[in-house]
């Protein structure tokens, strides 16, 4: 069986808002060449690209295709495209590499998020026959799932809270993220439930911030893996699963997808696990359907929490967990990205040390 | 020829303090969509104000009906009514509704189960304040004055005071199957049928209409302001030297930032064109007309304008053109500040010439 790993990542700083183009140009080519000089390569060295983003986002038709200037396509190279997750595109770029068309591919992801208004424009993923003419904002319909789970004791606010102040904690750490406690200690969780609803029962706090960013990663076949990396992050399991588009016959409470990713990606007796968990009682969910115990290091980069640049996020959980083996910090690590409504599609990339 | 290839411009371009320009960008689609057999019925169903349900082979009865059952994948074999009324099984509270929500007041959304259904419905309970709102709490369809076919045909579900909860579970949206039947096809619509709702609903328009600042990158910015004074400014690629008109930000051939910017002149020639002849909606110009790709002398790559001020059987390929401006006047940062090109009377540039920009 072929294998590929992960060799580089980088991401764009995590922001509010920026200055650029929905097509994300401006914040595409810096991580590139970040990406290229960590792993020696150029862009000709790539033999396959994959990107995700959204037209709704970006507000324009084949937003994509404007992006591809950032890679410099001229002589024509191999080049897709999915309205996804960057995560979803790296799956692509890995079967791309697993199939041999492909010695070192380059999956990114990007979004401007700050263009519009991010809680409408994820009302159009949704069933749009019997649901999106009401327009469910997105934060409307993750606060349904947290009540939930709040109303079955399945988890509590104060317990949600824990993840909004560990999350942000982290973040200090990581210099790209738009969020992140200062110094001297954030918010208490006490602080933070005494805060006013955005969505009750979600608070700010719960809910990740409106980021505009980028991440690339770099993957690449065995061999080249090996000459171009110290500590290639080898993809041990990289699995996705949906669940179903009507949001009523789900048990919002758990998240089977990502429990059958999980199961199906080996994921295992890891040591970190990136979730790319939006609001935070999606991280319980999370831990809960992927077997999580209390010893793994959950989101050490922040996680969405921290920055949640629609597109890319997904992507950058992957690159961080990935970072935690290259850097030599971990030895078996697991990357996840979410898409759609209350976590109904789910992935999950195991990677290790060899 | 003589082409101005390296003509420095007036000012240097980093010297432009200004940042990018934006605008409010405000897009609109009715999309229009066939609704198939089973969402028919449920459309139908509402512009008759009644709820249908399908029930699937291990007997759970699912709002809005499934189109396929979710355990044998056949097409469900019989809807049923459900509702009016049912019990909030999770609610969130929206304190500022935006655009094309349900209610244009604070309001909740919630997961309705409806008499007589196992999964919950989405929609919005006009509360008022979330101090009146609790799961399990009774709620009842408050309807559109004129029902259409369409989820909106229930305008949100209004509380429904304290009476008796048929099926009071609290057990998160997975009841036993079967449970609450009976109320089911005894529920029919309150029997008011539009006379003119007689035929099915086979569609739904669904408008959409989003809101967006759209921004122009850096270099677009300086190509625009400077349109604004009359100037095309175009920008050479550090690493291979072609020139782009207009900026794009990084060279898509080397894949790297484009920063030296390079003024052009409004003189070029047609590379390629076609006669525009088939009528479209929002044509300014009446047909025939040319549009052509215009390649600026000392630019290496063309863009698209038109071609007026002869016969649009006039036009070749070669052919040399000037832009014709608006009256400054009129100058935006657009670039509509030129009206169109028109032949200079030149002799045409050889083939060879533009061959490679082709």
């Amino acid at each position: 069986m072929p294998e590929a790993a992960v060799i580089a990542f980088a991401e764009a700083p995590n922001v509010r808002h920026t200055s650029g183009t929905t097509n994300g140009v401006e914040m595409l080519v810096p991580i590139f060449r970040e990406a290229f000089e960590q792993a020696g390569l150029t862009k000709s060295d790539i033999g396959f690209w994959c990107s995700g983003s959204s037209d709704y986002l970006a507000g324009r038709a084949f937003s994509f295709v404007s992006a591809v200037d950032a890679i410099g396509a001229f002589p024509p190279v191999m080049e897709s495209h999915v309205e996804m997750d960057g995560a979803f595109a790296l799956y692509e770029a890995w079967v791309k590499v697993l199939t041999g068309e492909a010695d070192i591919a380059l999956a990114y992801g990007f979004g401007k998020s700050s263009a519009g208004d991010l809680r409408r424009v994820l009302a159009l993923q949704l069933d749009p026959y019997t649901m999106a003419p009401l327009w469910p904002d997105s934060v409307s319909i993750a606060a349904l799932q947290a009540r939930l789970g709040l109303d079955n004791n399945l988890w509590t606010k104060r317990g949600m809270a824990e993840v909004a102040v560990r999350s942000l904690a982290a973040a200090a750490s990581n210099p790209r993220a738009q969020l992140a406690s200062s110094p001297d200690g954030g918010g208490t969780v006490d602080d933070l439930l005494n805060e006013p609803f955005v969505a009750d029962p979600l608070h700010a706090h719960d809910c990740a911030p409106i980021t505009d960013g980028a991440a690339v990663v770099i993957i690449a076949s065995a061999d080249r893996a090996r000459e171009l990396c110290g500590r290639p992050a080898w993809i041990t399991g990289f699995e996705h699963r949906i669940d179903s588009g009507s949001l009523g016959s789900r048990n919002l409470t758990g998240a089977p997808s990502a429990a059958a990713a999980g199961t199906a990606a080996g994921a295992s007796d890891v040591d970190v696990a990136e979730l790319h968990a939006p609001f935070t009682h999606q991280e319980i969910i999370l831990r809960s359907a992927l077997g999580l115990p209390e010893s793994v290091s959950i989101s050490p980069s922040g996680g969405a929490l921290a920055g949640n640049p629609m597109f890319a996020a997904g992507l950058a959980r992957i690159g961080h967990a990935a970072r935690q083996i290259t850097s030599g910090t971990a030895s078996r690590v697991l990357g996840h990205a979410t898409s759609g409504p209350a976590l109904q599609q789910n992935l999950v990339c195991v990677m290790e040390t060899r | 020829m003589t082409l101005p290839l390296d003509q420095p411009p007036d000012e240097p371009p980093d010297r432009l303090p200004d940042p990018p320009l934006s605008a409010p960008l405000n897009i609109s689609f009715d999309y229009t969509r066939s609704l198939g057999p089973v969402l028919s019925q449920f459309m139908t169903g509402l512009a008759h104000r009644a709820i249908l349900a399908s029930r699937s082979a291990d007997g759970r009865v699912h709002v809005p009906p499934a189109e396929y059952d979710p355990v044998t994948f056949a097409p469900p074999a019989e809807l049923v009514h459900v509702g009016p009324a049912g019990t909030v099984v999770t609610w969130s509270w929206q304190p500022e509704p935006r655009e094309g929500q349900p209610l244009q007041r604070p309001f909740a959304w919630a997961l309705i189960r409806l008499d007589g259904a196992d999964t919950p419905l989405l929609h919005a309970v006009d509360a008022g304040t979330p101090e009146q709102m609790r799961t399990g709490m009774r709620v009842m369809a408050r309807w559109a004055d004129e029902p259409a076919g369409r989820i909106t045909d229930i305008e949100c579900f209004e509380p429904a005071g304290d009476a008796e909860t048929q099926d009071d579970r609290h057990d998160l949206m997975s009841g036993p199957a079967g449970d609450g039947h009976e109320a089911a096809t005894a529920l029919a619509g309150d029997g008011h049928v539009p006379a003119q709702s007689d035929q099915p609903v086979t569609m739904i328009t669904t408008p959409i209409r989003l809101h967006y600042q759209h921004s122009a990158s850096a270099e677009e910015s300086r190509y625009l302001r400077a349109l604004g004074q009359g100037k095309i400014v175009a920008q050479r690629c550090p690493s291979c030297g072609k020139v782009y008109v207009p900026p794009r930000g990084a060279c898509p051939t080397c894949g790297v930032p484009t920063t030296t910017d390079v003024e052009l002149p409004d003189s070029g020639i047609v590379t390629t064109f076609c006669v525009v002849n088939v009528p479209f909606q929002g044509q300014r110009l009446p047909s025939p007309y040319v549009a052509a790709s215009v390649l600026l002398d000392g630019a290496d790559i063309a863009f698209q304008h038109l071609i007026l001020g002869c016969e649009p059987d006039q036009v070749r390929m070669g052919m040399r053109v000037r832009a014709v401006w608006k009256p400054p006047a009129e100058w935006g940062t657009t670039s509509e500040n030129i009206s169109h090109f028109e032949p200079t009377g030149e002799p045409d540039a050889p083939y060879e010439s533009y061959a490679h920009h082709l």
